[in-house]
């Protein structure tokens, strides 16, 4: 095992994988000379050139569009999206055609190329530079779409979406890249459409993905203290393929459920989760499924509008509270 | 089939390079002048069977014929060679068919059936025939040209020693995508990475809307000065010209790795899609008018001018085809529907 960081462990696994393998190759804004604006891509020009590591013009659907290009010939692009804010320059691309080459040729073509790039908010960027893009992506069939949030996870479903054969769309915890954890020294990978116990417990069920799995995980050390109740969480990590399984079965257990997103509640992930629950463990649960989730506002600057725009600790306690019909 | 009628005011083909050269046309075989007369009628009577088929019902959502068109595709694609792609929009079916995609297979995609060339998932739009270098028609106007750019440079990157010949209609030169993917097309081409063939089909409009009233600047090969592309307007009427043009710029176009742009002055002498019956936007007398310069028909004259075969050496050729053209309208009529398993299949790898 090594400790690494959020950031170490992409920029990792795409050099071990540039090593293996002279079909990958990476494009973006500034992610050669400029080492990338996260410095996810620092040092990878020096050590493949710029044929692999290709600085690009702002010019989000055209090297998208030409990444997918570069796949459909065998090529395994990385497109790094300086934040996935400005994917939507790059939509069409992704969804008209990454998402449905394959479909639409009759399986003649595909585009097996990865996107990434950090997704979500919290640190002041306001309006047009927040966004969390799992629900909207996720909606696309033809497309896989994760978002670790360990280190672990972050070099894992970086290799596994290099090797996968379809565009896959890792959402990557923005905020933090720079948080350590161990990742394995030998190869492997963290497969898609399996979710992952984050923390084992009995009483209530807390799903997340990203950033707000660490939150549910102190989230549940306070229920532990404040109200005895012990919570399992669960980060969902891959969304589009979807683990059902995992999530049901820990309903099936604690009979209570807590799903807590970042983005806008309507039509997003944890409607999904709310929706997949009461037809899969109607019968096991005793409460409604809470779901936790951003303000329906456009992202605000002010430091406190911002953090009124996102979950926090209080609010999860409460939902927790409602569904263990406790005194809220 | 007055569409290959032999017109006798014939206008002398011209072709004027934008950047200052006037190449020569080339004196063509008589066999090969008669190879592209096969090849031009045998995309008009594809596409006239076509036109029956969606009047009749049977082939549905969009159809986009390639009537007037078939010298530029026609020409060009003589000039392909083993690692070579093409990518084109939703007029594509005479790409697929001069690539070398059975009618059948094409006619019964059309048809919506499970034996034609994409299982009938794509239909008219998104013909594809990868073993034939056919990476695929695209529905969304513009939205292809980067996918061209990048598969350029993926050959330039593998050192296939191919080229993409990137077709896109003059609609599409005002969407910002072609504008991203040429920047990037030139930009790679310094350094050799983009052998990209661009194939801007002039055929005057974007859908109804012609050059005039889509830009102030109508000289549409020179958007291509922007990005460092080199290019050349060529008679897209005549199939030589296109032929003459698409050698010599692909040797220079895969020696080099890069790009260069042809513009290709043609017309849609049919309507832009099959639901496109009023014309409002053109008149009468400006399709009447085009007729003259028919490609098929200007094709016509030169054989018979020079004297590469007569009017019986070409009605053979018509009447070979028309059976071959029966019989992928039959097989389409014949053929089954795709199985409901295919609902599901080719959304993912395992799917």
């Amino acid at each position: 095992m090594a400790t690494m960081t959020y950031r170490e462990a992409i920029r990792s696994a795409m050099a071990d994988e540039m090593e293996r393998d002279e079909r990958v190759v990476v494009l973006g804004e500034d992610i050669g000379l400029y080492g990338g604006t996260h410095l996810v891509t620092d040092g990878l020009l020096d050590r493949f050139g710029p044929t692999r590591v290709i600085d690009t013009p702002i010019a989000e659907g055209g090297f998208t569009g030409a990444a997918i290009g570069m796949a459909m010939m065998g090529m395994r692009p990385i497109v790094e999206m300086m934040t996935w804010n400005f994917s939507f320059q790059a939509a069409d691309q992704i969804i008209q055609n990454a998402a449905k080459l394959r479909y639409f040729s009759g399986g003649q073509a595909s585009a097996p190329l990865v996107i990434r790039g950090p997704n979500g908010g919290g640190v002041q960027l306001s309006a047009q530079h927040t966004h969390s893009l799992e629900g909207f992506y996720a909606h696309f069939p033809g497309l896989k779409v994760v978002a670790p949030v360990t280190p672990h996870d972050a070099k894992g479903m970086m290799i596994e979406a290099i090797r996968d054969p379809d565009p896959v769309l890792i959402l990557e915890a923005g905020a933090l890249y720079g948080t350590k954890g161990d990742v394995p020294d030998e190869e492997f990978a963290v497969e898609f459409g399996q979710a992952r116990v984050a923390r084992e417990g009995s009483d209530v069920t807390l799903i997340g993905y990203g950033r707000q799995v660490n939150m549910l995980l102190k989230v549940a050390e306070k229920l532990q203290d404040d109200e005895k109740l012990s919570a399992e969480v669960i980060d969902i990590r891959s969304i589009r393929p979807f683990d059902e399984d995992t999530l049901v079965e820990s309903v099936k257990k604690t009979n209570r459920a807590v799903v807590v997103e970042e983005q806008w509640r309507w039509f997003s992930v944890a409607s999904e989760v709310a929706a997949l629950l009461q037809e899969h463990a109607f019968d096991y649960l005793d409460a409604p499924v809470e779901r936790v989730s951003g303000a329906e506002v456009p992202a605000p600057y002010a430091r406190n509008l911002e953090a009124a725009a996102f979950p926090n600790e209080n609010q999860i306690m409460d939902a927790v509270r409602r569904v263990a019909y406790r005194r809220v | 089939m007055a569409t290959t009628q032999s017109t006798s005011k014939k206008r002398k083909a011209t072709s004027s390079g934008a950047n200052g050269s006037k190449p020569d046309l080339p004196e063509v075989p008589a066999e090969k002048l008669l190879e592209f007369y096969r090849q031009m009628v045998y995309v008009r009577l594809f596409e006239e069977a076509c036109q029956r088929g969606f009047r009749q019902g049977r082939i549905g959502g969009y159809l986009h014929v390639y009537i007037g068109q078939e010298a530029v595709a026609v020409g060009l694609l003589d000039a392909i060679q083993e690692p070579d792609r093409v990518i084109t929009a939703y007029r594509d079916h005479a790409h697929a068919l001069l690539l070398g995609s059975p009618p059948n297979a094409v006619m019964a995609e059309l048809y919506g059936k499970g034996t034609g060339l994409v299982k009938g998932k794509g239909g008219s739009m998104h013909l594809f025939d990868v073993p034939n270098k056919l990476m695929g028609g695209y529905g969304i106007v513009g939205g292809h040209i980067p996918l061209g750019v990048g598969m350029a440079y993926a050959m330039a990157y593998e050192k296939t020693g191919g080229l993409v010949q990137l077709y896109f209609g003059d609609g599409a030169i005002h969407n910002g995508a072609f504008h991203e993917a040429a920047n990037l097309a030139g930009l790679w081409g310094q350094s050799g990475l983009s052998p990209t063939l661009f194939i801007l089909e002039n055929n005057q409009y974007g859908m109804g809307t012609s050059v005039e009233r889509a830009t102030a600047n109508t000289d549409l090969g020179s958007k291509f000065d922007s990005y460092g592309i080199q290019h050349e307007k060529v008679d897209g009427m005549d199939v030589v010209a296109m032929y003459e043009a698409a050698h010599r710029l692909s040797e220079q176009v895969r020696t080099t790795g890069v790009p260069f742009a042809i513009e290709a002055m043609t017309y849609r002498i049919a309507p832009h899609g099959a639901a496109d019956f009023l014309e409002k936007y053109r008149s009468k007398e400006e399709v009447k008018e085009a007729r003259q310069r028919d490609p098929i028909g200007l094709l016509e004259a030169r054989i018979i001018d020079s004297k590469s075969g007569d009017e019986s050496t070409l009605e053979a050729i018509r009447e070979e085809l028309r059976p071959i053209i029966e019989e992928s309208v039959t097989f389409a009529e014949e053929s089954p529907e795709p199985v409901l398993e295919e609902l599901y299949t080719d959304v993912y790898a395992d799917s």
